[in-house]
């Protein structure tokens, strides 16, 4: 979560130099440099996700180390996990919080003509974005123990891919529906990379 | 992470009997180094010193090192555990108090200042304002400084029963009178109709338990639920009534304070943890929170005082900087707070010199003390005024800030990871250290940047339904 932080302060700090030093009232290169703002910031967060993976594989290598029977007690799995759900809950956080006080004051959804189904989108895209950044850590990390770039770019792409279907909002058909597609895939490779299967999961659906 | 004393008792049994074959010693210069880290950490009940990381020890050394390879693996395991036992505390405080700042508006309404910050802070000109701001936080800190050195004088001179006084008086007033205000201010932004013999049976059985809880002996869990409900009053006080830019400057000054008080060999603070070492006493009970039971085990032989002290495993904080009514006697209240909580956190986590029952245990009883501890009862320390300061600066936070809860939060974050951050180093160090810079500079640097960067970033984000 805190690498999370780390890299969304970086990366408003690009914006906002970016902004200071354009003309604010120009709507479109507004919007232009906001897109761009959102492209770097994932970025970003793929770089600090990277980052957080080099630390942890040290903190594992000192704590194997300083165990007698050479095994840590927390895997790389577990630790992949828990990274993805830090930065996912934190970016839901970050993505929500506001919207939800708001919501508990007084107000009309839409007033001026947007659509009336914000908190309602914005509540699922914060959800698939929370699941999505789980299975990104689980796969991520996966990539890097194992060296495979390719894992690790297909998770970058999918970054920039979900964030950029989200530049189609208010047209919610065309962010929510890849977006979700894209978690279920997701899901499914993390799911078989942590070593499940069909048959494990006939199993548990079935309660042998 | 965490260091843990479980250590304690084998060191026990290796400086009684010093003939014990060389047991083989650890591979990686890893462990040994910790290992000599924790000998020299208990070496120090002996010599009053903090470094001793000399040749002697290492035959010694090598004597427990058998059995603290056993434990090295419960120290890991535990280390975590550790972090947990303080991030509830300081996470329930915060959530106290931000939960109290958002609905209560009491503390949020400008209604003067302290006479600690007698410079006010509605000027004209930014410079005049940051010019006051400079001044309050210059008187507050000075006080806060007198202040410590006055408690570290009355305790080198043994005057015991004045400390004891100002603490138990300072409590009290923590106790009865500001939760009285917090509480009318409660049940006057709700609405509720009550009627003053009620408010009198509550706030005194409140009032009279935690004196009870807090100085004498209580269920821990009660303990440390005082101990967070005063803190998170303390830190409402601030939050009042310290202005803007004064309030961001103290906690900054603070913070530099407590690294110098801490660690400089003439700081107040370490000179005070020297003196409570060389008389082998407990330091103050009062403005530490523990997070375990503090036994009595095996204490048969300790003074009735010191076996009073270790008895109370937690310590609360004096606070009396609300002494805007009166102006008299505010210097020993005051200070009392300002000192006694400044030194209480600072000593903070030093699980292995200050874990209560093992300490007390080494102390009084050199030569036969077995306590049989439980490596689970084992905890950590932390002051009570870090946990004030954390408070305030999230409460700040989330009072004033502009990005509202992506602020407070942030801020949070930023506290806890700094907190880690000094258990680390407090697992390598073995020392007492100063919780609030980390902690403190990490939650300033996030504040500022979250206030100003981030939330134009993320406002416009939500105003289009962009996701990062």
């Amino acid at each position: 979560a805190f690498f999370w932080l780390v890299s969304l302060l970086l990366s408003s700090l690009i914006w906002f130099i970016a902004v200071k030093a354009s003309d604010p009232r120009d709507e479109s290169l507004q919007k232009g440099l906001l897109i761009f703002g959102v492209m770097f910031s994932v970025l970003l967060q793929e770089a600090f996700r990277f980052l957080y993976h080099k630390l942890l594989r040290k903190a594992i290598e000192g704590l194997v180390a300083l165990s007698e029977d050479g095994c840590s007690p927390i895997s790389i799995q577990q630790m992949a996990y828990v990274a993805g759900v830090g930065f996912g809950l934190m970016s839901g956080a970050f993505s929500m919080i506001n919207l939800l006080a708001d919501a508990l004051g007084p107000g009309t959804v839409g007033i001026h003509g947007d659509s009336q189904l914000y908190f309602l989108t914005s509540a699922f895209m914060t959800m698939v974005l929370i699941f999505l950044h789980t299975f990104w850590g689980i796969l991520f990390f996966h990539g890097c123990e194992h060296r495979r770039w390719w894992e690790i770019t297909a998770v970058v792409v999918m970054h920039l891919a979900v964030s950029g279907s989200t530049f189609c909002n208010p047209l919610y058909v065309g962010s929510l529906v890849p977006s979700y597609l894209l978690m279920a895939t997701a899901a499914a490779w993390a799911y078989l990379l942590s070593g499940g299967s069909a048959q494990n999961l006939r199993r548990f659906l079935l309660c042998k | 992470m965490t260091e843990l004393s479980a250590h304690l008792p084998q060191f026990q049994h290796g400086q009684l009997t010093e003939n014990f074959p060389d047991n083989h010693l650890s591979n990686t210069n890893d462990n040994s180094e910790r290992r000599r880290h924790d000998n020299s950490e208990r070496r120090r009940n002996d010599n009053a010193e903090s470094e001793t990381n000399g040749q002697p020890q290492n035959n010694m050394q090598q004597v427990v090192e058998q059995d603290e390879e056993e434990d090295e693996e419960l120290t890991l395991k535990y280390g975590a555990k550790h972090v947990i036992m303080l991030f509830v505390p300081v996470t329930l405080c915060m959530v106290v108090v931000v939960a109290t700042i958002k609905s209560v508006s009491f503390y949020t309404r400008k209604d003067g200042q302290l006479i600690y910050t007698p410079f006010t802070e509605e000027t004209e000109t930014v410079g005049q304002r940051a010019l006051n701001s400079i001044l309050n936080a210059a008187i507050m800190i000075s006080v806060i400084i007198v202040m410590t050195i006055l408690l570290v004088v009355l305790y080198k001179y043994r005057c015991y029963k004045v400390i004891h006084g100002w603490l138990i008086i300072s409590s009290l007033l923590l106790l009865f009178f500001f939760s009285f205000i917090y509480l009318g201010e409660v049940f006057k932004t709700y609405n509720v109709a009550m009627d003053y013999i009620t408010v009198a049976l509550m706030i005194w059985n409140f009032g009279v338990v935690g004196m009870i809880c807090i100085h004498w002996k209580g269920p821990l869990r009660l303990q440390q639920a005082y101990l967070i409900m005063i803190s998170a009053l303390m830190a409402l006080v601030f939050i009042k009534y310290l202005p803007e830019w004064t309030a961001w400057l103290i906690l900054a000054v603070i913070s530099v304070y407590d690294l110098v008080a801490v660690l400089c060999p003439k700081g107040p603070l370490r000179m005070l943890v020297e003196t409570a070492q060389e008389r082998n006493e407990t330091l103050f009970p009062a403005l530490i929170y523990s997070s375990t039971m503090i036994w009595l085990v095996n204490m048969a032989e300790e003074d009735p005082e010191a076996q009073r002290k270790t008895s109370k495993n937690s310590t609360y904080d004096k606070q009396a900087p609300a002494n805007q009514t009166q102006n008299e006697g505010a210097e020993a209240d005051d200070g009392g707070f300002s000192q006694e909580w400044q030194q209480q956190r600072d000593n903070r986590i030093g699980p292995i010199e200050s874990t209560p029952e093992s300490r007390a245990a080494v102390q009084a009883l050199p030569s036969n003390s077995q306590t049989s501890e439980d490596p689970e009862e084992r905890g950590v320390k932390l002051g009570l005024g870090d946990f004030i300061f954390y408070s305030v600066l999230v409460g700040k936070a989330s009072a004033t800030a502009s990005g509202d809860w992506n602020t407070t939060l942030a801020c949070f974050v930023a506290i806890l990871i700094g907190l880690c951050l000094t258990l680390l180093l407090l697992a390598i160090f073995k020392k007492a250290l100063p919780a609030l810079p980390i902690s403190i500079t990490f939650g300033l640097v996030f504040y500022f940047a979250t206030d100003n960067l981030v939330q134009p970033f993320m406002d416009q984000l939500a105003f289009h339904q962009f996701y990062i």
